[in-house]
């Protein structure tokens, strides 16, 4: 993309995890039986009519605040219409021109705004198309319809699709943090869509705009952004238009499908919704809002780099994975006297790859390995009382079983190697083992080190501390 | 026995039934058969059996509910084809309220279609017949509220009132009517016509009985967030003058309005004259964009139904017409359910809300709404009420302006401009006057508007005139 640049914008859709729907007083659900969280009301019986949930405009309130965004002393709802069997009365009640939200920033992303609305009910197509347009039959589930949703919009700030998929992390986080939405891409109550256009490096005019749709995982909106930039420098470049349009990512082929414009092109007659009264937050409201948030993702990264020194890559894991961050805060408050950063290392690196294996990266503070233990372990090999090598099979063991570090240690037999003789026996061994490589470092090759210090390694079973191996070999040739 | 028991007015039966001097059985029987024998197509469901009346203000007193009110179990059609066979899961709030006070539901009564008329004729189950001259209309949109209560088939009856559905069938009908200040009474459960205009109020024999059956439905209800209630309550009227008050004729609504009947003119000065000698002081006052009420109207209303009625789309309930696609099913569906006027004022409503033309219609139509209000508070700082003509005719002969629907939303003129400010308004019979085209004479209504929330103030001033008047109300031949 050297000769061009890419223009994104997100729309972000968050399901929040009120105890009831934005406009009546049935229980949020997922994944129960179809249509049994619904009264007349979702159901959109004659006569009925919304009530505001409250605690929907505190989420927004906080999610306004997370975003560093202006509250106006009023906003107000509209009426979006059109016709769709997952659309109960026919119109959405959705704000319009009086957001709850407007002009954020997260990062370095400016929000545009961010409003509150009620979801869609969810629609299966029965039949080969999956679509609306050539299935048999439909179904409606109308536990979804009513849902309170926020909808971020982002300014066209981000500038690739790798840019948009680590800020929409970032954007998850937060609102992970903030404890109103399970934001969860597979379950659907995290959607994002994005607004995509290129333009000649330099230029300030904004090209013609697509929609992407449907990339419901991090992967898929950073594969279907990409596809998209292709598709449009490719058009451009054989002479062609970028037509505005709605397009659907399939994940299955990486492929972009326009929607049908029969189903998409609307003219949605919005205005004030006369059956609900403007929000107004008091002033309470929103600073009970602004304190009530707790310590986001960006500003832990900001921490974790500046105070503790922890490189950029470790201190996002560890800020923008709830999991891994909290586990991480309670390793160092364990108080073992391990450094942070060391501890930080154990957590983002080891841990990590180990929970990963296991299958159980997703909350790591359900493990067995305590976050008490492994700063213990962190101390551990911080002190040299067992090698870094032993350390792993120490880690391997906690998330197996659980248990003390130093228990195992003793138990394993694990103990760093202290006894100089016996440590130079193993080393004499092990050049006499590899000759070839012996050979190399004789004639200066110091990478040739590496295999010999892998036979010490074997021998020892990891119990030989690294550093002074290395040194006694070059000694030794 | 039967025709003195149904010549009483609530309150009197009310009274007879607390007392046991009259049971409340008998009471209900004797309304049941004449609903039963209803000649004017007004009741489209009676109850067969009583419900278990309370003791309350209403205790034992059968009521007619305007098909527009949802009532579990109970068919409930707003006249529409559309909802034929429709029993709503719920109730609505008035209805339940009017329960609680110890009233009956005695059958649900035909208006015309989605409230959307006034003359009842775009019922979709016949026109309703008005019991002075059964080849008149009843007026609209609550043709069988007021048809039932005027014809002795029910006692009492509530209606809902967007441009004026509940004061000018009472007007044509010769009974009072009333649209409480919006906010008085709950919504829910009254299926929407145009949300930020309806509002459900009585329609009786008299201005006490109003007062009755205000006192019950008014209220705060966390259901309708609109809702607001009045504070105190309603209290029942005693006034017997008008003395220090005062009474606004906005000229444009009466003097200078065009198209009112002489012989309307004539009761309403004739009324005008009554409230002078009671002790109120009238003049002349202006409200120089009452004229444009209608058009505002005609887009505000039908802006707010084309969204109101999209949820009639056969998907969930009420009919449906099977077709190829969904598209398809949607169009026969509505194509079939909905009559000529609902559609005319979905398109109406549909095309004032459409992209580039929303500030020309709808932005500019809520722009004279706001001028109506503040021309009517400007005239609330210098009188305690304004008064007019109800409608600007008596009862018009059936079929007279079904082809004419500028000429039928005329009929509106003088009680469009109360809602779209959101004020009480109430049309009381003030005597009887010969129609232009010809016939005997047919009750005329003259209408007290007030400022919101001085709906109990605006009944005590009527119940003080009703008095003065004397409309005996034994005109109506059924």
């Amino acid at each position: 993309m050297s000769d061009y640049e890419a223009v994104i914008g997100l729309e972000i859709h968050v399901q929040l995890s009120t105890k009831t729907k934005m406009f009546c007083g049935c229980s949020l659900s997922f994944g129960d039986e179809p249509n049994s969280h619904t009264c007349p009301v979702c159901l959109g019986h004659p006569g009925t009519l919304p009530t505001m949930n409250e605690q929907a405009i505190r989420y927004a309130l906080m999610i306004a605040a997370a975003l560093e965004c202006e509250v106006p002393e009023r906003s107000e709802f509209a009426r979006k219409n059109y016709f769709y069997p997952d659309l109960p009365k026919g119109y959405q009640i959705s704000q319009y021109d009086q957001p709850i939200a407007v002009n954020g920033h997260l990062g370095d992303i400016r929000i545009h705004r961010a409003h509150l609305e009620e979801d869609a009910a969810k629609l299966t197509h029965v039949g080969e198309s999956g679509r609306i347009h050539g299935s048999g039959s439909s179904l409606v589930d109308f536990n979804r319809g009513g849902t309170p949703l926020v909808e971020i919009v982002t300014e066209p700030d981000i500038r690739s699709a790798a840019q948009a998929r680590e800020w929409a992390q970032l954007l998850r986080a937060t609102i992970r943090r903030l404890g109103v939405s399970d934001v969860n891409m597979e379950e659907g109550s995290l959607r994002v869509d994005g607004n995509i256009s290129i333009r000649p490096a330099g230029s300030d005019e904004l090209g013609v705009k697509t929609e992407l749709k449907n990339m419901n995982s991090f992967r898929f909106l950073e594969r279907g952004i990409e596809a998209e930039l292709i598709r449009q420098r490719e058009l451009l470049e054989g002479g062609e238009q970028v037509e505005q349009e709605t397009l659907h990512f399939h994940p299955e082929d990486g492929s972009l499908t326009p929607l049908r414009s029969k189903e998409y092109a609307h003219d949605y007659r919005y205005f004030p919704e006369p059956d609900l009264v403007p929000v107004a937050p008091t002033e309470k409201m929103i600073a009970e809002a602004r304190d009530s948030l707790p310590e986001l993702p960006a500003a832990r990264r900001e921490r974790y780099v500046s105070e503790i020194g922890l490189p950029e890559e470790a201190a996002t894991t560890l800020a923008f994975h709830e999991g891994y961050g909290e586990y991480f805060e309670r390793a160092l408050g364990a108080g073992d006297g391990a450094p942070a950063k060391s501890i930080a290392n154990w957590v983002t690196g080891e841990l990590v790859a180990a929970l990963r294996q296991a299958g159980d990266e997703d909350d790591p503070l359900a493990s067995k390995a305590t976050p008490e233990a492994v700063a213990a372990l962190a101390g551990l090999v911080e002190s040299r009382t067992v090698s870094h090598g032993a350390g792993k099979q120490v880690l391997t063991k906690l998330v197996a079983d659980g248990g003390e570090p130093a228990e195992i240690v003793e138990k394993e037999g694990l103990a760093q190697i202290s006894d100089s003789a016996e440590l130079e026996g193993i080393v004499d061994r092990a050049i006499e083992a590899e000759p070839e490589a012996a050979e190399q470092v004789r004639q200066g090759n110091d990478k040739a080190v590496g295999r010999i210090v892998g036979a010490v390694m074997k021998e020892s079973m990891g119990r030989a501390d690294g550093g002074t191996v290395t040194k006694l070999i070059k000694e030794r040739l | 026995m039967a025709g003195d028991l149904i010549d009483l007015t609530v309150a009197e039966a009310a009274e007879r039934i607390r007392s046991g001097e009259l049971a409340a059985d008998e009471y209900f029987d004797a309304y049941r058969d004449a609903a039963s024998r209803d000649s004017l197509n007004a009741f489209l469901w009676t109850a067969e059996d009583a419900e278990e009346g309370g003791d309350g203000p209403l205790g034992g007193i059968p009521i007619a509910i305007k098909d527009i009110f949802c009532t579990e179990g109970i068919p409930t059609t707003a006249g529409s084809r559309i909802l034929e066979g429709y029993r709503p899961p719920y109730t609505a709030t008035a209805v339940r309220k009017l329960r609680e006070a110890g009233a009956r539901v005695l059958g649900k009564v035909n208006m015309d279609e989605f409230a959307m008329g006034s003359s009842n004729e775009n019922s979709g189950y016949g026109p309703v017949l008005n019991p002075w001259d059964s080849g008149r209309v009843p007026g609209g949109s609550s043709g069988g509220s007021a048809a039932a209560v005027a014809g002795r088939l029910a006692p009492c009856a509530i209606g809902t009132d967007t441009g004026g559905s509940i004061r000018q069938p009472a007007a044509l009908c010769g009974i009072v009517g009333m649209k409480p200040t919006y906010g008085a009474v709950s919504r829910y459960g009254m299926i929407a016509f145009a949300s930020s205009l309806d509002q459900c109020g009585p329609l009786t024999r008299d201005v006490t009985d109003a007062a009755l059956v205000l006192q019950a439905v008014e209220g705060r209800d966390p259901c309708d967030s609109t809702s607001i209630g009045i504070e105190g309550g309603i209290g029942l009227p005693s006034s017997e003058d008008l003395k220090g008050l005062s009474f606004g004729i906005p000229k444009e609504l009466a003097s200078e309005a065009e198209g009112i009947e002489s012989g309307v003119k004539e009761v309403f000065e004739r009324t005008v004259a009554l409230i002078e000698e009671l002790g109120g002081e009238v003049s002349e006052t202006e409200l120089p964009h009452a004229p444009h009420g209608i058009s505002a109207y005609y887009v505000l209303a039908p802006a707010e139904a084309s969204a109101n009625l999209a949820r009639f789309d056969g998907v969930r309930y009420g009919m449906r017409v099977d077709a190829g696609d969904l598209t398809e099913m949607y169009e026969e569906t509505r194509a079939n359910g909905f009559g000529d006027e609902v559609k005319r004022r979905i398109m109406l409503g549909t095309y004032a809300l459409s992209s580039g033309y929303y500030e020309a219609y709808y932005g500019r139509a809520q722009r004279v709404r706001t001028k109506i209000a503040e021309d009517f508070s400007k005239a609330f700082e210098r009188f305690d009420f304004v008064v007019t003509p109800t409608s600007p005719t008596v009862a018009f002969k059936l079929g007279a302006k079904t082809d004419d629907p500028l000429a039928m939303y005329l009929n509106d003129y003088c009680t469009v401009p109360m809602p779209l400010a959101g004020i009480p308004a109430i049309s009381i019979p003030a005597g009887l006057a010969a129609p232009d085209d010809g016939g005997p004479e047919l009750p005329v209504g003259f209408q007290i508007a007030g400022p919101a929330f001085s709906d109990s103030a605006m009944l005590d001033a009527a119940h003080a005139l009703e008095g003065a008047i004397g409309f005996g109300g034994n005109g109506a031949t059924t």
